[in-house]
């Protein structure tokens, strides 16, 4: 029995530019096991971040079938499927997009702002998903006090907040400096190791794909 | 509550922006109540006026006068109670800046016809039995420091030569409305005075008022009156005397009509202004509403967010306005000639209309923001270069 919890069939997908479709993603069929750490590789234009975004719901494909965790997610309405994402899947961007108005705390604690957890157990969480990623001393610094590195780990604090079953991160080291990547590696290696997340990370760095257990190579739409 | 904090924060974000926003709309939210202020002091006059009262003038214009003859004519009618009548005396009191409504009237019926103008029985007594007194309005009293016994010398314009009155009563209005800057006195001081010096002007009357038992019957009993002089020297118009005050006002009415235009103009220009700022707002954290939806919340969250600081600035703008015309319409009031308006307060319903002024700016404002923030998609708005 397969243990898979992404399970991609025949996906599609093409933009309309002006008059005329341009394809993006085509005929894509494969399934992430739980647990697995999946880089995607590929040259620039090649559809990473597009088949990251449908997989973590919020871009549909113009065609096929995304399952998750049984469910199929192009099926879902607007509003369940925003309480789908904020129920199973963590995100990491490039740009860590911390909102700058709010500490290191308050933005971890946004996502939990949907939820019913009182204001007691919102606390606990965001202090425990600071410690670790090892900022429980930062939790009232604006983003602008902080490093890139620094940024970047409250944005992974903000992913594993909600306890979410997937990780999906955008080139989460292509704006740091060496270091500050391998410690961010290293962060996420943890999260999958000890904390069992299924984690789809998008990558240029082929060091960054070593610490992942599968990679697949995207060219132009189609996994090669 | 972390979203209405979060919202002042974003408010706070570019801090010169918004200030220059929130002063915009408070000068716009002071102007509107200036402006409003104005032409309701200007209208006072004609809600003053009762619907049981006509104003009979020659049909000409009101500076022609009438026969004092006409007064048992227009007795005469049926529908009609009383009959008063009243010449504009005008005068200089002291200083030619000093204007307010000097009259000369029927002492035997004005304050049947005017149960606005509140005296006492013994002031009113004293008035009549002194051919030279005078009554003043509280606010004329108020305004020189006049007391009852005083001397009031006029200079005569209209009528040439120096009257000396002598106050004897202060009437107090009944109405906000009502006006209280108003000299009268007794019209046959001024009708003996006339057969004296100019025999041709004697027993001339400015205008009448006719105070009617059922104001259904205004309109008929206008037409009777006109038509009682049709065809003699000096035909009459008959309105009502809120008709005859409208009249009067669309004299300098253009100018009344363009403030009242205006007010809502300014209103609908700051309404532009705040759009275009918060338009430029919400493109500049278009990223930010993307990062707010892939994290689960709704587009209508996203919108509540720029609904909420629009709200926020306009707010803060309409209060700022709002405070700020109470001291400087006051200090309005108080550097105009005295009498100039019968009234000239910030009423409550300009309150009103300023603050709803202010919450129709801040809810317009953020339509066209808002409508893009639903609309945009998460993938574009992550894409999206401002
Ligand atoms: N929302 C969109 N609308 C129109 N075209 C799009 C959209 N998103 C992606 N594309 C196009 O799809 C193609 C793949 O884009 P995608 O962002 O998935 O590439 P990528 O592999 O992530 O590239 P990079 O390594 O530069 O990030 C590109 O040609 C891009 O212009
Ligand atoms: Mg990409």
């Amino acid at each position: 029995m397969s243990n898979s919890i992404i399970s991609l069939v025949n996906v599609s997908k093409s933009y309309k530019r002006d008059s005329f479709n341009v394809p993006v993603l085509n005929h894509l069929s494969f399934d992430v096991e739980s647990g697995e750490f999946l880089a995607l590789m590929g040259p620039s234009g090649s559809g990473k971040t597009t088949l990251l975004n449908l997989i973590a719901g919020i871009d549909r494909p113009s065609s096929g079938k995304i399952e998750i965790n049984g469910v199929d997610i192009a099926t879902l309405s607007e509003s369940s499927l925003a309480k789908w994402r904020a129920n199973n899947v963590g995100f990491v961007f490039q740009f860590y997009n911390l909102l700058p108005v709010l500490t290191a705390f308050e933005n971890v604690e946004l996502p939990l702002l949907l939820t019913k957890l009182s204001k007691a157990d919102r606390k606990q969480r965001v202090e425990f998903a600071l410690s670790v990623v090892g900022l429980a001393d930062r939790m009232s610094h604006y983003p602008k006090q902080l490093s890139g590195g620094q940024e970047q780990r409250v944005a992974i604090a903000r992913a594993i907040v909600t306890d979410p079953t997937i990780i999906v991160a955008d080139e989460p080291t292509g704006d740091l400096d060496k270091n500050s990547a391998v410690e961010i590696l290293t962060l996420l290696e943890r999260l999958n190791k000890e904390m069992k997340k299924t984690i789809i990370m998008v990558t240029h760095d082929p060091n960054a794909a070593k610490i992942a257990g599968i990679t697949k190579h995207l060219d132009k739409g189609d996994l090669v | 509550m972390k979203i209405l904090k979060l919202i002042i924060r974003n408010s706070a974000r570019h801090k010169l922006r918004s200030l220059l926003t929130v002063v915009g709309i408070a000068i716009a939210v002071l102007a509107f109540c200036i402006l409003r202020t104005v032409v309701t002091a200007w209208y006072a006059g004609v809600d003053a006026s009762a619907p049981d009262r006509l104003v009979t003038r020659h049909a000409v214009s009101f500076i022609f006068p009438l026969p004092y003859s006409y007064k048992e004519k227009i007795a005469s009618i049926d529908g009609v109670e009383t009959v008063s009548f009243a010449n504009w005396f005008q005068g200089v009191y002291k200083d030619k800046n000093n204007f307010f409504a000097r009259l000369a009237i029927d002492e035997e019926t004005l304050f049947t016809v005017y149960p606005e103008y509140l005296i006492s029985k013994e002031e009113k007594e004293a008035f009549l039995a002194d051919r030279r007194g005078c009554i003043i309005g509280s606010g004329i009293a108020k305004e020189y420091n006049i007391k009852i016994g005083d001397k009031m010398p006029i200079e005569g314009d209209i009528y040439p030569g120096n009257w000396d009155f002598t106050v004897r009563g202060i009437y107090r209005p009944r109405d906000k409305t009502t006006d209280a800057t108003q000299m009268f006195f007794q019209w046959t001081y001024l009708n003996e005075t006339m057969e004296k010096n100019s025999p041709l002007r004697a027993n001339s009357v400015g205008w009448y008022l006719v105070k009617i038992k059922d104001p259904a019957r205004s309109a008929e009993i206008s037409n009777k009156i006109d038509n009682l002089f049709a065809n003699s020297k000096a035909e009459t118009k008959s309105e009502t005397e809120g008709a005859f005050q409208q009249g009067f006002i669309s004299a300098s009415g253009a100018i009344i009509t363009a403030m009242n235009y205006l007010s809502f103009i300014i209103i609908g220009i700051i309404m532009l202004v705040l759009g275009n700022t918060m338009i430029m707002t919400a493109r500049e954290r278009t990223r930010e509403y993307a990062v707010f939806r892939t994290l689960g919340f709704s587009a209508f969250h996203v919108a509540g967010l720029i609904f909420g600081e629009s709200m926020i600035i306009s707010g803060f703008g309409g209060a700022l306005g709002l405070l700020l015309s109470f001291p400087i319409i006051k200090g309005i009031e108080e550097g105009m000639p005295k009498g100039f308006f019968p009234t000239f307060n910030l009423e409550p319903v300009t309150v009103i209309l300023a603050i709803s002024a202010a919450l129709l700016i801040g809810v317009l404002a953020s339509i066209f923001p808002t409508q893009r923030a639903v609309k945009t998609k998460i993938v574009d708005g992550f894409r999206f270069v401002g």
